[in-house]
């Protein structure tokens, strides 16, 4: 019976990517995260869903250090990548976020052309050797952006001077041309119009073949389209996480009952 | 714990759509709960004219099954509903499509009621009749109190009782045998009267199917093939009746 779900919503593995374990932040006196225990699963796209202030953007933030730029902001716990944990002492943050990438809400090219947009990352990290190594990483991670044919021609003009969802197919390309083994997205299509929003789904879709993908999102639906596992945050704690299509159909909880159904919870 | 499923929605034009579906629904069960009684009053009392109105209210059935058909899409496109509301809608529609069945056997057993009639009467052809499709009437009854109740106590005793409409239609199956063995005058009537057991049966059936979607809806697990079944008509010779 399995096989006869759709390809598309078919979990290739079970091989875990983070291992979270017992992680608690807090911002000064107050805990925005508490004891949540999760693990993702490797090429798998995992949503992160709840209201606003749940803690789903804190906890994703956690999984590449950005919260590391908040002075009042404290990780406890463990966040084991690979096995390993992220916040070891010798665990350098900005290799970590190549491995474990970032696309953010709003989209946030940098003042340069679109080429160097991509080309950053991979010529900081070392990626490429010579300059037609480079042009082969910045058409491929293009491809991948599902935006190479739009911008070809015009590689030298600005990132900015694109429409709002070709920058932000731009930032995705940009986040995966270092090659990186997760993705984090945080609301990425809720600044675009609903083509966009399809492309960059499209794009979530063959993300999943390569890397482990994880979105927050507020939309219910696109959780529901573009992921295999589902986690519902409510107050700073994990309340339910497993099969997107038991959490929208059958969920256990019934705070998470509440809340995807649009009652008042 | 349990979530209050009376809990309102943010929208409360949701809440308002979701309420006017399900009562077209009872609204649909009502129509079709009268239908199986009369159409088996007008066969036990002989009676042309109530079959004939049998007849002219399934339109009414069929038209509230395509309204509810509408708004469950309507509703679907609207508000995207999730987890409970997803199975409402699920299950409002496939009531909805089993309501509009019995509807139809109840109009088949009012259109066979009108050629009986021309008929010399069958001992206890109607009598019989009216206590099987009596006992369907209830069942249907409390499948959709279960509905309103969310009730997957009460739908799983629906399910359960369908065993008893089967009993006695293997009954009946070998009444209408005997008595066309004893005198070939008596098959056609005994093959109309053989035809509106079985839809009641089939009515049955289809009571059944609502009682699981209601288990499905206050669950939001559907129940297994593990029900009793006794229609065993289909795999008997007549020899030895």
């Amino acid at each position: 019976m399995n096989d006869m779900r759709p390809m598309e919503r078919k979990v290739d593995t079970k091989e875990i990517k983070f291992d979270c374990r017992n992680v608690q932040v807090y911002y000064g006196d107050t805990q925005a995260i508490k004891n949540v225990d999760v693990k993702l699963e490797d090429r798998t796209v995992t949503a992160f869903i709840g209201p606003s202030g749940c803690g789903k953007s804190t906890f994703l933030r956690c999984l590449n250090r950005m919260n590391d730029t908040i002075d009042i902001c404290r990780v406890e716990g463990n966040l084991l990548l690979d096995g390993e944990d992220i916040y070891d002492r010798r665990v350098d943050p900005v290799q970590l976020r190549a491995k474990v990438g970032m696309v953010f809400q709003k989209p946030n090219p940098f003042p340069k052309s679109i080429y160097d947009n991509i080309a950053y990352g991979p010529r900081i990290h070392g990626l490429a050797r010579n300059k037609a190594d480079l042009d082969d990483i910045v058409e491929k991670s293009l491809r991948r952006g599902a935006i190479w044919d739009e911008v070809k021609d015009r590689l030298d003009s600005p990132g900015t001077g694109l429409s709002g969802g070709q920058q932000q197919r731009l930032c995705i390309a940009r986040a995966v041309a270092t090659e990186p083994e997760v993705l984090l997205m945080d609301e990425p299509c809720s600044a675009l119009d609903p083509i966009a929003t399809a492309q960059v789904e499209e794009l979530i879709d063959e993300l999943r073949e390569n890397f482990s993908v994880v979105i927050v999102t507020h939309s219910m639906q696109q959780a529901a389209r573009v992921s295999q596992k589902t986690a519902f945050f409510h107050l700073g704690s994990l309340v339910e996480f497993g099969e997107t299509g038991a959490i929208f159909t059958n969920p256990k909880d019934p705070r998470t009952e509440s809340y995807i159904t649009g009652r008042i919870g | 714990m349990v979530m209050d499923k009376t809990e309102q929605h943010i929208t409360r034009a949701y809440d308002r759509d979701l309420e006017a579906i399900q009562a077209h629904i009872m609204k649909m069960g009502g129509l079709v709960e009268a239908a199986i009684l009369d159409a088996a009053n007008a066969l036990a009392t002989r009676d042309e004219e109530l079959a004939e109105k049998v007849r002219s209210s399934d339109r009414a059935v069929d038209e509230l099954e395509a309204m509810i058909q509408s708004q469950a899409a309507l509703t679907i496109a609207e508000r995207q509903p999730m987890a409970f509301d997803l199975r409402t809608i699920l299950a409002v529609m496939k009531i909805a499509s089993n309501l509009e069945r019995i509807g139809d056997y109840a109009k088949n057993m009012a259109k066979r009621t009108s050629v009986l009639v021309q008929m010399n009467p069958i001992e206890d052809g109607g009598s019989a009749t009216r206590r099987m499709a009596k006992m369907v009437e209830v069942m249907l009854k409390d499948a959709l109190d279960a509905f309103v109740q969310r009730d997957p106590e009460l739908a799983e005793d629906v399910r359960q009782r369908d065993l008893e409409v089967d009993q006695m239609y293997n009954s009946l199956f070998r009444n209408y045998l005997t008595y066309m063995m004893e005198d070939p005058r008596n098959i056609t009537a005994c093959m109309h009267l053989h035809f509106i057991a079985k839809n009641i049966e089939r009515m049955g059936d289809h009571v059944t199917a609502i009682a699981e979607q209601v288990i499905y809806l206050a669950t939001g697990v559907v129940p297994d093939e593990n029900r009793p079944k006794a229609d065993r008509t289909s795999v008997e010779t007549g020899e030895g009746v």
